[in-house]
């Protein structure tokens, strides 16, 4: 009985992105951006870029996307 | 104040302008048509006598005390019943009405026991000052055990741990009856019997425990006598003075009168001009209140320096030290935001906004949150998103006007059972009744009450749902075109989207189980029946699609103009006391109070100049985020006012590891409660009846909470946040929470009306409350949005994670029920564990069936994350392969349970959908020949 080991950054990274499939993949990137900004914060931004720079392992695409409009 | 009594006019008020002017012993008196003569006659100063009248029930004219002479009316008319008439010459005080009444007068009495001196109720009762007021000096019958047949040995029924039932005092008014009927909706009373036989029964003729009784005291308030009479009157004495406040259990926000003898509090009474309740109540804030005087509280600060030692009592001055030095102590080491709070929905609004403020101006970074945060954050996220506002748009009377209510993922009978009250006696006119649950909730089929429609929906499908109803109301052109194109945006777009044939209630069946011919019925009764509201709870919120379902619903209201108006809406049914108003002041770590982003210039340099201080632009954490961060070493230190998130937040185990990694846990409470286990500074806390404040209910009803005695602790809550702020470095100080009430009017808009002078002249408001609102506001979005436009917004059903397995096959919803509250630190220190000892398993007769477990056997419950024992009840409320449990009992610990899944906007937790295996208790397996250990009663099977 264990928890999940998917980290929370990408979990909820995830979760946020799949709500967002049914647009077009620019406005998807563009609004789960503007939700990470507006509800995120500083150290789970930075880890979930980090992630990327990892890799991305387990990321959905529209969320590495949106990442990208995270960065300064 | 000394003991206050509200007049009382003997009927009802009418609604309308006052126009029928009538003549009462002389004096003119002008009154709304449909006005009771009795009650022109007391509005003019000329009170009737009465008996079995009273002005929170429908006159009903059996006791004929209130007889008068009306100019050219043959006889003596009752005036409870007969209406006022334009011209009517009414006369109160004639010789002939006085004999009359004395002789009902004597009659009564002759079958009364002469006790009064020795009765609790002396003082108190109707029935002594009747033969006062009708001047009764001699009982010709004989009186009490003189008198021939009488009821003077009738038995006294004391099984209601409240309020005890002695009948030998009862003289047959029916007002409880009527109040059971017509104010609780219980109809739990009758009379039985007629002429002199005639008696009060609950039930079939069972003690109270046993009847459908769910203990609201509407009763015990309409009685006249003392036939119906609180125990604690009965063993304290009538009470001297009284105290106006609100309740602090749910967020229905009752106003009561506390009433008390000296310093000790003998009874809270529902108050009568209370705007959320209007003289009614339920068990919880009737009752339940013995737990503010309970052993178990903590008065004094304790500390240790590791959750492994003991508690060591200390000084204020010590504690406060302690806990600003390690502070300090661990920003220094792991910086700035290494710290944060969680604020409480149980506390003030000024003891949330003090908190919020340390955390922004003292910790110096935005890591706070609230409680809601687990209840009702997508509620603030979707409403805001939609109409642009956080809160629901309606006043609680609105639900007289509504003609079709849409009850969805919520059980007001039991959640927020005054607020039931006011829904039922609509629907009882007939208003139609549409309940989306995936459990048969009382409210589906009770007395005089059957929902229209029933959709028993698989848990976690309500945005598939909700989009269903949306699809029908597109395609079969129910839309109102007009609110839409004057009111709203986003339609063109939204249209195309919720009419492709995905949406509709064919295509979603499937996932739903709701037959589509049902939904569309139902979603034609919402769009056409007139007006429609729309009352949800956490069976909307606690979901992975949360905030989208808040959405979606939103979508629907505006699609069919059932916005801004009285009788419809969309209206969240708060959980706790001061949801709204925790989430008002700004105890969100993305917004300050009202709602605004931390990233707006303009209102974080309202702080700014206020509080002398820089503050963050970026959000801070929220719960789980904090429990993530601290699992992984970079948040170090929590401040908890008074919550125990160790038991009511999901995922205990995660939680537990995260709270036991912090090098310093500050918890505020009025118990030792689990989350207190890791902690390392416990600061005791006032509870309600201590506290000087408000509190902040579902209809943004501002309620003054006012101290009933001096804090035990010796400290007010926001008194000890001051002086930890100043520990730290930061001058905080207020004279009164009076004097922070200003602070928040001065910088929060929607507040700017709002003090303590304004609340204690005027009672309550609804925010918004200032120069264009002085008033308040009952009903928002009437001429426009919040946000100018209405916004509609496309709500994808998106299947949540947690999926049924081979493994664990059923899915586990949660709820709560009448008697208890939350993780019940509260009422499981009172008497309501009559009604509900311990948490029970709610299984479907089948799923119990192939698993070899009967009624009243002990369970293991078990999902991915973790495993608990509890009692199964067998009960057809809930579909096959769904169960259903509280988390009202630590030892039951429901949220071992629960998961890490979240709703994907504001990470409220998906309480409401667990895939989970019910099995037998190995002893319980071993002893199955043998009966039941326990069989579950009657009373907790009505219960469940
Ligand atoms: S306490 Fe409430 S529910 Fe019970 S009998 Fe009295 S009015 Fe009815
Ligand atoms: S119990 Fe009280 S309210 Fe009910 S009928 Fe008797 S006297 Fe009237
Ligand atoms: S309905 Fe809610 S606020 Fe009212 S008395 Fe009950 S618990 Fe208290
Ligand atoms: S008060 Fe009018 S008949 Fe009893």
């Amino acid at each position: 009985m264990s928890t999940t080991t998917v980290p929370p950054h990408v979990r909820l990274a995830n979760d946020i992105a799949v709500q967002f499939h049914h647009h077009t993949p620019n406005r998807a990137a563009t609004e789960i951006a503007e939700h990470i900004r507006s509800y995120w914060e500083k150290r789970m931004k930075e880890a979930l870029l980090a992630h990327i720079d990892a890799g991305g392992a387990g990321l959905d695409e529209l969320a590495v996307r949106a990442a990208k409009l995270l960065r300064p | 104040m000394s003991l206050l009594k509200e007049p009382d006019y003997g009927t009802p008020a009418r609604e309308g302008a006052a126009t029928v002017e009538l003549t009462i012993d002389g004096m003119a008196v002008t009154v709304p048509p449909g006005t009771s003569v009795m009650r022109a006659a007391a509005q003019a100063g000329a009170a009737v006598p009465k008996l079995c009248a009273t002005d929170s029930l429908e006159a009903f004219g059996s006791c004929r005390l209130c007889v008068v002479e009306i100019d050219g009316a043959r006889g003596t008319p009752a005036s409870c019943t007969t209406p006022v008439a334009p011209g009517m010459v009414v006369r109160t005080q004639t010789e002939r009405v006085g004999r009359l009444r004395r002789g009902i007068m004597e009659l009564y009495i002759s079958d009364h026991p002469l006790d009064c001196l020795t009765c609790s109720a002396n003082g108190d009762c109707e029935l002594q000052d009747m033969a006062g007021v009708t001047g009764l000096r001699e009982v010709r019958y004989g009186s009490g055990v003189d008198a021939g047949a009488n009821h003077l040995d009738a038995p006294k029924d004391t099984s209601n741990p409240y309020f005890d039932f002695d009948a030998s005092k009862c003289i047959v008014c029916s007002r409880c009856v009527r109040a059971c009927d017509e104010v609780q909706g219980t109809l739990a009373l009758t009379i039985d019997g007629r002429g002199f036989d005639s008696t009060v029964a609950a039930g079939a003729g069972v003690p109270f425990m046993e009847s459908d009784c769910v203990s609201c005291g509407a009763c015990v308030q309409a009685c006249p006598t003392a036939t119906l009479q609180e125990k604690s009157v009965v063993e304290l004495g009538m009470p001297t003075r009284s105290v106006l406040t609100t309740c602090a259990y749910c967020g229905v926000g009752c106003s009561f009168k506390a009433e008390l003898r000296g310093d000790e509090l003998v009874r809270m009474v529902p108050y009568k001009d209370g705007g959320a309740n209007e003289g009614h109540s339920c068990v919880k804030g009737r009752f339940a209140f013995g737990y503010a005087s309970h052993p178990d509280r903590v008065l004094a600060p304790m500390v240790r320096d590791s959750i492994a030692d003991e508690w060591r009592e200390v000084s204020w001055e010590d504690a406060i030290g302690f806990t600003a030095r390690r502070l300090r102590e661990i920003q220094a080491e792991h910086g700035t935001g290494s710290i944060g709070a969680i604020t409480s929905s149980r506390t003030t609004n000024e003891e949330v906004y003090v908190v919020q403020k340390m955390v922004r101006a003292v910790f110096g970074n935005n890591n706070v949150d609230t409680c809601a945060r687990v209840c009702h954050s997508p509620t603030g996220y979707g409403l805001k998103q939609t109409f642009g506002t956080s809160a629901g748009t309606q006043d609680f009377k609105s639900v007289a006007n509504a003609d079709v209510i849409l009850v969805i993922g919520a059980n007001p009978t039991d959640g927020h059972p005054v607020f039931a009250s006011r829904m039922k006696r609509r629907l009882r006119q007939g208003a139609k009744l549409i309940v989306v649950d995936p459990r048969r909730i009382d409210l589906v089929r009770s007395p005089h009450i059957e929902a229209a429609h029933h959709l028993q929906l698989a848990p976690g499908t309500n945005v598939a749902v909700v989009n269903a109803f949306a699809h029908v109301v597109v395609t079969e052109e129910l839309v109102d075109r007009e609110f839409v194109a004057d009111r709203c945006e986003g339609f063109a777009e939204w249209t195309e989207f919720i009419a492709r044939p995905e949406h509709s209630p064919e295509a979603v069946e499937e996932i739903t189980g709701v037959p589509a011919g049902e939904l569309r019925a139902a979603a034609r009764l919402y769009a056409t029946g007139g007006n429609a509201a729309i009352y949800y709870g956490l069976g909307v919120t606690e979901h992975s699609q949360g905030s989208t379902m808040v959405m979606g619903m939103a979508n629907l209201a505006m699609a069919t103009g059932n916005i801004g108006r009285d009788g419809v809406g969309v209206n969240p049914l708060r959980g706790q006391n001061n949801v709204q108003g925790s989430c008002d002041m700004g105890s969100f770590p993305h917004e300050l109070p009202g709602y605004r982003h931390v990233a707006d210039d303009d209102v974080r340099g309202i702080y700014e100049h206020l509080w002398g201080v820089d503050l963050r632009d970026e959000p801070g954490l929220r719960i789980p985020n904090m429990f993530d961060a601290a699992v992984d070493g970079s948040f170090r230190a929590l401040f908890v006012h008074g919550e125990d998130i160790a038991q009511s937040d999901p995922n205990t185990q995660h939680v537990h590891a995260a709270l036991a990694a912090l090098d310093l846990l500050v918890v505020q409470d009025l118990f030792v409660n689990e989350t207190a286990k890791f902690a390392h500074v416990l600061l005791p806390g006032t509870s309600f009846l201590e506290k000087d404040g408000t509190f902040t209910n579902a209809e943004r009803r501002i309620n003054r909470v006012r101290p009933v005695m001096a804090p035990s602790t010796g400290k007010h809550e926001w008194q000890i946040i001051c002086e930890i702020s100043q520990a730290m470095g930061y001058p905080m100080h207020y004279e009164s929470a009076a004097q922070i009430m200003d602070e928040i009017a001065l910088t929060t808009p929607t507040f700017a009306g709002v003090s303590f002078a304004h609340l204690d002249k005027v009672g309550s408001v609804q925010w918004p409350c200032n120069e264009a609102a002085p008033d308040g506001t009952p009903i928002m979005h009437k001429d426009g949005f919040v946000r100018g436009k209405g916004r509609f917004v496309e709500t994808v059903y998106v299947p949540t994670r947690e999926r049924s397995t081979r493994k664990f096959p059923l899915i586990l919803t949660t709820g709560r029920i009448l008697t208890q509250y939350n993780v019940g630190a509260q009422t499981r220190r009172t008497a309501n564990v009559a009604w509900h000892p311990e948490d029970l398993l709610e299984l479907h007769p089948h799923d119990a069936e192939v698993r070899g477990i009967r009624d009243g056997d002990m369970v293991v419950l078990s999902s991915r994350v973790g495993r608990t024992t509890l009692r199964a009840v067998l009960s057809d409320r809930m579909p096959v392969g769904v169960c259903y449990t509280t988390f009202h009992h630590p030892v039951t610990g429901a949220n071992v349970i629960t998961t890490e899944n979240s709703d994907w906007a504001t990470n409220c937790p998906e309480y409401k959908v667990t895939a989970v295996q019910v099995a037998l208790t190995p002893e319980q397996a071993s002893i199955h020949e043998k009966p039941a250990e326990r069989p579950v009663t009657a009373t907790e099977r009505a219960r469940t």
